[in-house]
């Protein structure tokens, strides 16, 4: 904040004041997300409580809260949150725990340390879409190389649906693992080794270094990555798509379900009401990773 | 953690490591392998490594080629009159092949669209950080916490008024409509990420300039700008990356003038079904550019992840 030298008043573009650059300067950002996100939010709202076709055309006509009644009482909507919720809690789970085993093992003092670290980091910088393509190739129940490895015959990762979302589960815990791994060893390498010192003079078990050191010290970005994590995978889409598509055998997750919804059947108006129960879950857990975020930054 | 290690178990710790890496690769591997392997080898079972590689998947990707169908297979001689690239995908398919070798087409828009989204996130953001970073004003918190949030949004809930809106103003399947709408996503990543490097910088710099007779745009191109260019930089690689990778948004929003790499490779069918050689090639040669970018930022990738709240 500089009050030392405040420029005032407006003396042309080459002496503009701070409050112009100030406007001018957040003008383009704002306007461009006002266009592109917000207003098509309010046509969605409005959208959602209407029955309309993109396909047929004609007007949209008023049906009220029918829509969100639709969503939030029938089973088979249920089934995709349950679903959903159930993929992000294992998924999540899973990363974290082995992301940051995988940091804690790194933990020591390499010279090619971040060369390893990149190499890790590959997969999460990966396009999603062409991640799942490429398990497709591994996955395939006929002459895919993960079941002659593992011996398991012809399971169908892709086409059985009862086997398909533990597909799309691992592809995505090898993806997003790195992200976890590379948090933790931020959280890790931030701990000062004096700390561990002063416990072992004090003769503090392995265990207690753990429990009441490291874990707290950590826990700051632990928790930013969870809570990231779990907004990305609840809003899983590139990655199923790669893999199984839409259609009967998909695995039974929302963002794929709206998307067909949206897409296939032209269902404009239904598909508008189930994008806002979805944004309402999404926004609500990433105002959480935001106000942590905030936290953290200090 | 012992940081005085014996020498031996630190050799075998690299190796342990190594070993983690390579396994953890292996799908990629995988991947580079069979991109390279001809037809019939990418079928067998037990996977074989005795092929003769060829580059006919890379050839299928760009490059249509004329379809013999069965019964009209060209006779040795003809096959001797062929150009390379139609002989290498004859030998080694042996597989009538349409509808590819859009590929290349595919592959400019992915980078036409991917560099000019970056330059205009990363400008936008970087002067909204800019004010942000440098100004006072009521509710600035709260802005920075809205456009991030406008980050996190489901692609879906946007893109079924945005095709409407889009359809009205003729922007569906152009360059520029999905150029808008990746502008519009980086820029809160930019935004927050910029705004953390330029926090780094100190505000004495250009107080002092001011004082002495430097406007504040000037101070902010001739001192803020140089200090902040490997933030830029890194800020660039990440939203290169992510439009890059960009795959709901151009599968909604476009279908044959502007459609991106990623959505292209996913459907590439040959007439006798999926072309898995070709998504092998197309998938194999997107992530290189990737890779390259990830290695030259490594030193950024932990700002670039938490949105520049952590800046080691």
């Amino acid at each position: 904040m500089v009050d030392m030298v405040e420029v005032r008043g407006f003396r042309g573009l080459k002496n503009m004041s701070d409050k112009s650059v100030q406007r001018l300067f957040i003008l383009p950002t704002i306007a461009l997300l006002a266009v592109i996100n917000i207003f098509p939010l309010f046509w969605s709202l409005r959208l959602s409580f209407t029955s309309f076709s993109v396909y047929e055309g004609g007007k949209p006509t008023w049906v009220g809260i029918q829509n969100y009644i639709t969503v939030l009482s029938d089973a088979y909507y249920w089934r995709q949150f349950t679903t959903t919720t159930v993929y992000v809690i294992i998924v999540v789970t899973a990363e974290l725990i082995i992301g940051f085993t995988l940091a804690y093992l790194l933990n020591q003092k390499f010279k090619a340390k971040s060369v390893y670290m990149t190499m890790l980091a590959i997969p999460m910088m990966m396009s999603p879409a062409l991640v799942g393509a490429l398990w497709k190739l591994i996955y395939n129940p006929n002459w895919g190389i993960l079941n002659w490895v593992l011996g398991l015959g012809e399971l169908d990762w892709i086409g059985d649906p009862k086997v398909n979302i533990y597909g799309v589960m691992i592809v995505d815990i090898w993806m997003w693992t790195p992200f976890m791994m590379l948090l933790s060893v931020a959280g890790l390498s931030a701990i000062p080794e004096y700390l561990y010192e002063a416990a072992e003079i004090d003769r503090a078990s392995r265990w207690f270094k753990f429990m009441y050191i490291t874990l707290p010290l950590c826990s700051p970005l632990l928790v930013i990555a969870v809570l990231f994590r779990s907004v990305e995978a609840f809003k899983t889409f590139d990655i199923a798509m790669g893999i199984t598509g839409v259609g009967a055998i998909s695995p039974q997750l929302l963002s794929l379900r709206l998307y067909e919804k949206a897409f296939y059947r032209w269902d404009t108006g239904l598909s508008c009401a189930i994008a806002y129960v979805l944004l309402f879950i999404v926004i609500g857990m990433s105002n959480l990773f935001i106000r942590y975020l905030n936290k953290v930054r200090q | 953690m012992a940081s005085g290690m014996k020498k031996g178990i630190r050799v075998l710790l690299n190796i342990v490591i190594i070993l983690v890496i390579l396994v953890y690769m292996l799908p990629v591997i995988y991947d580079g392998i069979t991109s390279l392997k001809p037809w019939n080898a990418i079928f067998k079972v037990p996977p074989t490594f005795k092929f003769k590689p060829t580059v006919g998947s890379y050839i299928r990707l760009f490059y249509a080629t004329i379809d013999y169908p069965v019964g009209k297979e060209p006779s040795p001689a003809e096959v001797a009159q062929m150009s390379w690239k139609d002989r290498v995908t004859w030998e080694n398919t042996n597989q009538q092949t349409s509808g590819l070798g859009f590929g290349l087409r595919r592959f400019i828009n992915s980078l036409i669209i991917s560099i000019a989204s970056t330059f205009f996130s990363v400008l936008f953001g970087t002067l909204t950080a800019y004010a942000v970073s440098r100004f006072d004003f009521g509710g600035k918190e709260d802005i920075m916490f809205v456009i991030l949030s406008t980050r996190f949004l489901p692609p879906i809930v946007v893109t079924i008024p945005l095709f409407l809106f889009y359809r009205y103003l003729g922007l569906t399947d152009s360059h520029l409509g999905l150029i808008l709408l990746y502008v519009a996503f980086n820029i809160s990543f930019a935004t927050w990420v910029m705004r953390g490097f330029i926090d780094d910088i100190p505000v004495e710099y250009e107080e002092a300039a001011m004082v002495d007779g430097y406007t504040r745009l000037q101070a902010f191109r001739r001192i803020v700008i140089p200090q902040a260019a490997t933030g830029i930089a890194a800020t660039t690689v990440f939203c290169f990356i992510f439009s890059w990778n960009e795959y709901a948004f151009a599968l909604m929003m476009t279908s044959r003038k502007a459609q991106t790499f990623p959505v292209f490779v996913q459907g590439i069918k040959g007439s006798l079904g999926i072309d898995w050689g070709a998504i092998a090639a197309g998938t194999f040669l997107f992530i290189i550019p990737v890779v390259i970018f990830t290695f030259l930022m490594r030193k950024y990738l932990l700002a670039g992840i938490t949105f520049g709240a952590i800046r080691k």
